[in-house]
């Protein structure tokens, strides 16, 4: 097969079942089913009504930006602190710490988020956003740790040292050169954790009873039960949650692919 | 100074420790209890449940035989498509510039949203699959997808891969642009053709990104649970459910102490699996 038609074949398997799933959010199920791949013949904003008000897709949409909002500066700068002190402390002061969070880079989210829940629900934190926030922020501490430190250990020591000959202390060194000079790095793990905390949905499954705190993978995923077979609407829910970030990928494309590749480490 | 930089760890240290180490430890003690969740009282076990999981449980082994057909299915598919894409977008053009974003978009995708969209693809009676099929008279083709036990989890790989390959794909193109330009100029002047140089030159020249790749993609694969509720609902049926969904129904059937059992089992077994594989990597290196 030529090199051109193997692409050809392979942007019609990426960009065909996007380009149904946007048209089918304009059509009724009548309509999809009578023709799939064909425009909408009548396009309407009925199901985007439906899904909004009816289901309350907007506030769902605020729990979502709530809970990314705090949790990913948050991560980002305990993640950045951490690589930071890996960086400049000695030999192995330096190993004993990064070993600690490498410990969590092992450890997958299932195999912990039953304690979790337990320990969740004792302390009033389940059922909460707050709690949320914090089991995200936790649990992709390891890799940003693992990105940030990976990148903070590369540059010169000079670096800090020129700073702290000038009297700067540790943390005047941190934001006055240590953060500036990996900014592509921050960059990249911020991009990482927005994408995994935004997707997440085994959180939200565990943590999450009250609909009015649901985020939006864990509502799509009840859409599922409620609307089994009327796709238009799943469609509109999937193009809801799913707008966000792929307009973010238009213009920050870069950083994401930096970001989801480096981050792949955690699986 | 040392003391100050290690205050600076202490904020993520003590989040970290009580929020995910030290739950990580208690797992262990629930492990050896029949505790049901929420009850006051509760009896210890031992090593039954753990036991149990290992030698006496189907819905345990069939969990776990799905995510070990799933894993190689996607590890084998995944490993070959992205690196095909990449060897064919390799070179920086504008239109392969545009296509490597393009491939890689689903990346960003929830993975409920990818599950909803192969749902559709999926559906026996109105999906894309087999309008496709009919379409273009390979209507015999047709199948149950999702709906046939045996082969469900495969469909689901798919899925998968069209979810994740182009981030692989990235890796690989990575790989690719570090090859020295000499070596194919060298394979080219020995009279070597466009696929005698992928043979040759690329894939052996690849090999470290081709270990990364494949280590993602298993642990990835290995941890399915998102993308699995999404196609087959909550609880999946027998064909589709993997360990971390089979984790998840016990815990919602209030058997939390085994629940806590099968994680620790699910534990080892990643483990498991990347001790093998990095076994296997360090041999193909020599």
């Amino acid at each position: 097969m030529s090199r051109r038609l193997i692409l050809a074949v392979y942007t019609l398997l990426i960009s065909v079942p996007i380009l149904v799933i946007v048209g089918s959010s304009l059509k009724t199920t009548k309509e999809l089913f009578a023709a799939p791949f064909g425009l909408p013949p009548h396009p309407t904003l009925d199901n985007y009504a439906t899904v909004l008000g009816e289901q309350d897709l907007l506030r769902v949409l605020g729990n979502s930006v709530l809970v990314v909002s705090v949790s990913v500066p948050v991560t980002l700068l305990l993640g950045s602190l951490v690589a930071f002190a890996v960086a400049r402390l000695p030999k192995w002061p330096s190993a004993v710490l990064f070993g600690v969070f490498a410990i969590g880079l092992a450890v997958p989210a299932q195999a912990i988020m039953i304690p979790q829940y337990v320990q969740f629900e004792r302390l009033g934190l389940r059922n909460s956003l707050t709690g949320l926030i914090l089991v995200d922020v936790v649990v992709t501490l390891p890799v940003a740790v693992f990105i940030l430190a990976g990148f903070m250990r590369t540059l010169p020591p000079e670096l800090y040292e020129a700073a702290e000959i000038d009297g700067a202390g540790p943390w005047a060194t941190f934001r006055r050169i240590a953060v500036p000079v990996s900014y592509p790095s921050l960059a990249a793990t911020a991009i990482f954790l927005l994408v995994m905390h935004w997707n997440d949905l085994l959180y939200p499954l565990l943590f999450i009873d009250d609909p009015e705190k649901r985020t939006l993978p864990l509502a799509l995923l009840d859409f599922q039960g409620e609307y089994l077979t009327d796709y238009p609407l799943l469609f509109t829910g999937v193009v809801v949650a799913s707008l966000p970030m792929v307009l973010a990928y238009a213009f920050l494309q870069r950083h994401f692919v930096a970001g989801i590749t480096a981050g792949a480490v955690k699986g | 100074m040392k003391f100050k930089l290690f205050l600076f760890a202490v904020p993520a240290l003590a989040l970290y420790g009580g929020f995910f180490l030290l739950p990580a430890v208690q797992g262990l003690r629930y492990a050896t209890t029949d505790w049901d969740g929420y009850s006051a009282t509760f009896t210890e076990v031992g090593a039954a449940n753990l036991t149990e999981v290992v030698s006496a449980d189907d819905l345990f082994r069939n969990a776990l035989t799905n995510n070990l057909k799933f894993m190689l299915a996607v590890v084998v598919g995944q490993t070959a498509l992205a690196l095909l894409l990449a060897a064919l977008l390799a070179v920086r053009t504008r239109a392969s510039t545009f296509l490597r974003a393009l491939f890689f978009l689903p990346t960003v995708l929830s993975s409920v949203s990818v599950a909803f969209i192969w749902k559709f693809v999926y559906d026996p009676n109105f999906g894309l699959a087999n309008a496709v099929l009919d379409a273009i008279g390979l209507g015999s083709l047709k199948s149950a997808y999702l709906g046939d036990e045996n082969t469900a989890i495969l469909w689901v790989a798919v899925a998968q891969i069209w979810f994740h390959a182009g981030q692989m794909m990235i890796i690989y193109i990575a790989g690719i642009n570090q090859i020295p330009q000499e070596l194919y100029d060298a394979a080219q002047t020995d009279g070597a053709g466009r696929r005698q140089q992928f043979r040759h030159v690329t894939w052996p020249m690849v090999a470290p990104a081709t270990t990364l790749v494949i280590a993602y993609t298993t642990l990835q694969s290995f941890k399915a649970f998102d993308l699995i509720l999404g196609l087959a609902g909550n609880p999946p049926q027998s064909g589709l459910d993997v360990l971390a969904t089979r984790i998840y129904t016990t815990f919602a059937n209030s058997q939390l102490g085994y629940a806590a059992a099968e994680s620790i089992v699910f534990m080892v077994a990643i483990a498991l699996v990347t001790f093998l594989q990095n076994r296997a990597a360090r041999m193909a290196h020599g």
